[in-house]
């Protein structure tokens, strides 16, 4: 069958079985590898895309089903100059990414998340990214890390602004408080 | 201003933020170009005979290039059992008569194209002739079926002497339970993957996600009879790993060989299905403790008997024990106390090292014996604690079990960690909630723990090895023989040498795990990586400096010892000389500036700390809930506490995964009843809260930089602490424990049956 998609800004057209999986479409016709596939069944979120600004687990949408619509993937949020995305550089802020294969998705979740709840709390972040698994992180930094990033979101021009500058590898950030997120009274 | 101790952001972020990394399944690489996919058709039953392979319909099917079963393997020996492994069980890379375990690869569909692999895996028929499963490792203990008859028995491998009868006689109080550590699937987000190809010169160029190149290497040679140079292992980026990456699995050898029977690339990445069967699983220990003393709270003796089960073919799994073993006193100074160790074959998947391994397993043991003693003579757990903890020790002290441990003061750690949680205003709160008779009731678990980390190989004394060069650019890389896979190796190792180099860190690349550029090296795990890896990074970049000192003598006409180097210029001058420099760029203009240098370690580090957990359980449902983790881990120097806290962050969630939620589970078949991840009950971010850590360093001095390993901590003390936790909620039910995972079934089964319901 053949697709239209708008990937990443740029449209194409595609040839393809109607049996692919978007995420397949996505690596191997559009060779964009950043998704990742971690399960079989629609658990780990580590293939997790925008379809249409909606974030989607990409192992279960067919490519078929992209044709008219557009889909965003990690290698497209950041910007042409390669500055990383507010929901990027908190990741990297907050050290919420370690071996990195849920990450992309990671990410793709969170911005899908924030759009539709820009103010979350951090129960709120948890639920909003139980579809996605991490092994690394024990999740924290990555709660962390979306909290960070609605909070530049809800500055002026938040989402747009500008990246930091690539070479700061200074500790911009303040000290940890560590269990300042956690929530000991709550119950 | 030195960088070390801070918060320097990682450098390998960018990559993974954006592109993605590269792992195994993303290589686009010229040598691979035309690869066949290699799918494995796998056991669906535990134990059984081949009676027949029906190859014809598969062969048939157009794009499969070709399929192979055990038969085809006439070039490739058996996997023998490591040293001191009972003999006779033995391993062909495809199952030959017998399959084993479900998931145990019995023949190989090579396709074109992977999506029609799919299909094709159905078409191969094999007929199976069951035999009687063992799943119970104490079934198979009693060696009434054997799983390798050529064996003569299911044990693997015993640690450990005579047990002592009179053990316990000076004992007023003596209290034993059998605890089941359970076992579990490491579940890295990458499985397993590789891809290979053989070059006109007859050797194997094999790319494997791994946590050691020069390990896997060998191992890979081994399985395919070759000589270890006539293999190259490249190591892409791994997707995580936590001990389920060392070494190398049948599969990997396999798709080399199918490289080379076909002449073409051949390239394999295993499902999650493949992974949760085919991947080794960790834990699955039966422990029997038993701990006795005097109503004082004062332990006087104590035995831990494992039990491990080592899965369907003896691998690392077996061995661990032996290290449970070593820590079976923990942090405690008992007076008596004595171990033993077994390991048995079952007819399930092979066990291996997962995020501290056999470690954990100690903690856990002495950890639940601690609170059964405790709450037999109804004293606190802390305070118990506190009347049996080591004293502090600046000189090494060595356990009963022979154990070195260089530093420690583990009562500070507990005090921490009990005050940062405000462990009395928690126990008020228990009271009254007790009191009141709420439904949700309130349970604080403690974990006091002690671990080895960077221990030697076979080889003796534990060393890795680093190479630096400075580029006429005034850039920088290394070599090591460590292996990320998630840790952030990159910016660790390049905040050493800029330390002493001046150059900046995103000016340094890290290179690992390709066997061509770095021969020798004993990859990532047991914590080895900071204090070995880096320190002999941190040691390179010295001896660097000595051999540009000399250089920067003759271009500068200077005496050497009218050098210094100023760091914030990466370059030497001339005392009271102020135009006089030469950077170490320039020095590498006119000759290559390298070194390269081996650091060897006196020992073993053994790093230590306390966590507390708060956990609620609903007493109605027995669902458990980790409220709290109040965590003290002290490894020594911290080099970069983003880093550090991470690597907690990371294994705390995975021991409070395996104490609530996580296990592996096989019915009396063998069946496996979590072979995907909408059956596995994988941690997800609801289900653990944020993590409280307290800073506690204590140096070494067995390495320069104070340093131990960080990257188990986390796992070893939360597992017993959140387990603790929810039992102690429910302790004033009549509940003295509940084996992990403590489900809400378990949880609920226990309040019944504690309650005499």
């Amino acid at each position: 069958m053949r697709v239209q998609v708008t990937v990443n800004g740029s449209g194409r057209e595609d040839e393809v079985e109607p049996r692919l999986l978007l995420v397949h479409y996505l690596r191997e016709v559009c060779g964009l590898r950043a998704a990742n596939v971690g399960c079989d069944t629609t658990s780990c979120g580590a293939c997790t895309v925008l379809l249409d600004g909606v974030s989607v687990k990409s192992c279960t949408v067919l490519a078929v089903q992209a044709n008219g619509r557009s889909v965003t993937t990690a290698e497209g949020l950041s910007g042409v100059d390669g500055q990383l995305h507010p929901v990027q550089k908190a990741f990297r802020q907050e050290h919420g990414l370690q071996c990195g294969f849920c990450t992309p998705g990671m990410v793709m979740a969170t911005v899908g998340f924030l759009a539709e709840n820009p103010n979350p709390t951090e129960q709120e972040v948890r639920e909003g990214l139980e579809g996605n698994f991490c092994r690394c992180t024990g999740y924290h930094n990555i709660v962390r890390a979306v909290l960070s990033a609605a909070g530049e979101q809800s500055v002026p021009g938040g989402l747009s602004a500008a990246a930091e500058p690539s070479g700061d590898l200074s500790a911009a950030g303040e000290p940890s408080a560590p269990g300042e997120l956690s929530a000991a009274g709550e119950r | 201003m030195s960088i070390l101790g801070t918060r320097v952001l990682r450098t390998e972020d960018p990559k993974f933020l954006t592109t993605g990394g590269e792992y195994t399944e993303d290589l686009v690489d010229d040598r691979l170009a035309g690869a066949a996919h290699v799918l494995f058709v796998r056991s669906p039953v535990a134990h059984a005979r081949i009676t027949g392979i029906d190859l014809d319909a598969a062969r048939a099917t157009p794009g499969v290039v070709a399929v192979f079963t055990a038969a085809d393997l006439t070039d490739v020996d058996p996997i023998s059992p490591l040293p001191g492994y009972t003999a006779g069980m033995t391993q062909t890379l495809l199952a030959s008569d017998t399959v084993r375990y479900v998931g145990e690869p019995v023949a190989m569909v090579v396709v074109e194209d992977p999506y029609q692999g799919e299909d094709v895996l159905e078409l191969v028929g094999v007929d199976y002739g069951p035999l009687p499963a063992v799943v119970d490792p104490r079934e198979a203990a009693r060696d009434e079926t054997l799983i390798f008859p050529a064996a003569g028995t299911n044990t693997v491998i015993t640690y450990g002497e005579e047990l002592d009868e009179h053990l316990f006689d000076d004992c007023d109080v003596v209290v034993t339970r059998t605890i089941l550590n359970q076992r579990v699937a490491p579940a890295p987000m990458e499985g397993r993957a590789a891809a290979a190809v053989w070059g006109e010169d007859g050797r194997l160029v094999a790319w494997i996600p791994n946590q050691g190149a020069q390990g896997s290497r060998a191992t890979l040679a081994k399985m395919l009879g070759l000589e270890r140079d006539r293999v190259r292992l490249i190591t892409p980026d791994v997707g995580g790993a936590f001990g389920a990456k060392f070494g190398a699995d049948p599969e990997h050898a396999l798709v080399a060989w199918v490289a080379r029977a076909l002449g073409r690339p051949a390239r394999w990445s295993e499902t999650r299905y493949e992974n949760l069967l085919g991947m080794t699983h960790g834990r699955a220990q039966v422990q029997t403790v038993t701990i006795g003393g005097s109503r004082d709270g004062r332990v006087l003796a104590y035995r831990l008997e494992v039990l491990q089960d080592a899965g369907a073919y003896p691998r690392m799994g077996a061995f661990l024990p032996s290290l449970t073993r070593l820590m079976t006193p923990g942090t405690y100074e008992f007076a008596k106390v004595e171990s033993i160790a077994r390991s048995v074959v079952t007819n399930t998947t092979p066990i291996g090292a997962y995020r501290g391994a056999g470690r954990p397993e100690a903690t856990a043991a002495v950890e639940r014996a601690m609170d059964l003693f405790a709450a037999e003579i109804g004293m606190d757990p802390a305070e118990v604690r506190r009347r049996n903890l080591l004293a502090p020790f600046a000189e090494p002290h060595r356990n009963g079990f022979g154990a070195l441990y260089d530093s420690g003061d583990f009562p500070a750690a507990l005090e921490n960690a009990l005050e940062a949680a405000g462990y009395d205003e928690l126990r008020k709160e228990q009271a009254e909630r007790r009191a009141h008779g709420d439904v949700i009731q309130l349970g604080i678990g403690i974990a006091s723990y002690v671990e080895i980390t960077g221990g030697g190989g076979e080889s003796g004394a534990p060393n890795e090895n680093a190479t630096i060069e400075v580029h006429p650019d005034g850039s920088a890389t290394i070599l090591t023989g460590a292996s990320p896979h998630g840790q952030g190796h990159q910016t660790a190792f390049a905040m050493l040498a800029s330390e002493e180099l001046g150059i900046p860190v995103e000016k340094i690349t890290l290179k690992w795990g390709d066997t061509d550029l770095v021969p020798r090296g004993g990859g990532t795990g047991g914590s080895r990586s900071l204090q070995q890896g880096g320190v002999a990074v941190r040691q390179a970049s010295q001896e660097l400096l000595d051999v540009a000192r000399e250089r920067a003598a003759d271009a500068l006409e200077a005496d050497p010892a009218d050098l210094r180097f100023d760091v914030s210029r990466s370059a030497f001058t001339v005392a009271g000389v102020a135009q006089a420099a030469v950077s170490l760029g320039q020095l590498a203009e006119t000759e290559r500036l390298f070194v390269h240098t081996v650091f060897t370690a006196p020992g073993a580090t053994f790093p230590f700390g306390a966590h507390v957990a708060v956990a609620e359980v609903d007493t109605e449902t027995g669902q458990a809930v980790l409220r709290r983790l109040v965590a003290v881990d002290d490894a020594g120097t911290v080099l970069n506490p983003l880093l550090a806290e991470g690597q907690r962050h990371g294994g705390i969630a995975q021991g409070a995964a395996q104490a609530l939620l996580e296990e592996v589970v096989y019915d009396a078949d063998g069946n496996p009843l979590t072979a995907s991840f909408a059956d596995y009950p994988f941690l997800s971010a609801t289900e653990v809260p944020s993590f409280e850590l307290v800073d506690m360093a204590t140096p070494t001095t067995y390495n320069p930089l104070g340093v131990k390993g960080i990257g188990e901590a986390g796992s070893i003390g939360a597992t017993p602490a959140v387990q603790n936790a929810v039992i102690d909620a429910v302790a004033h039910l009549g509940v003295r424990h509940i084996d992990m995972p403590t489900s809400p079934r378990s949880v609920w089964r226990a309040i019944v049956e504690g309650s005499g319901g």
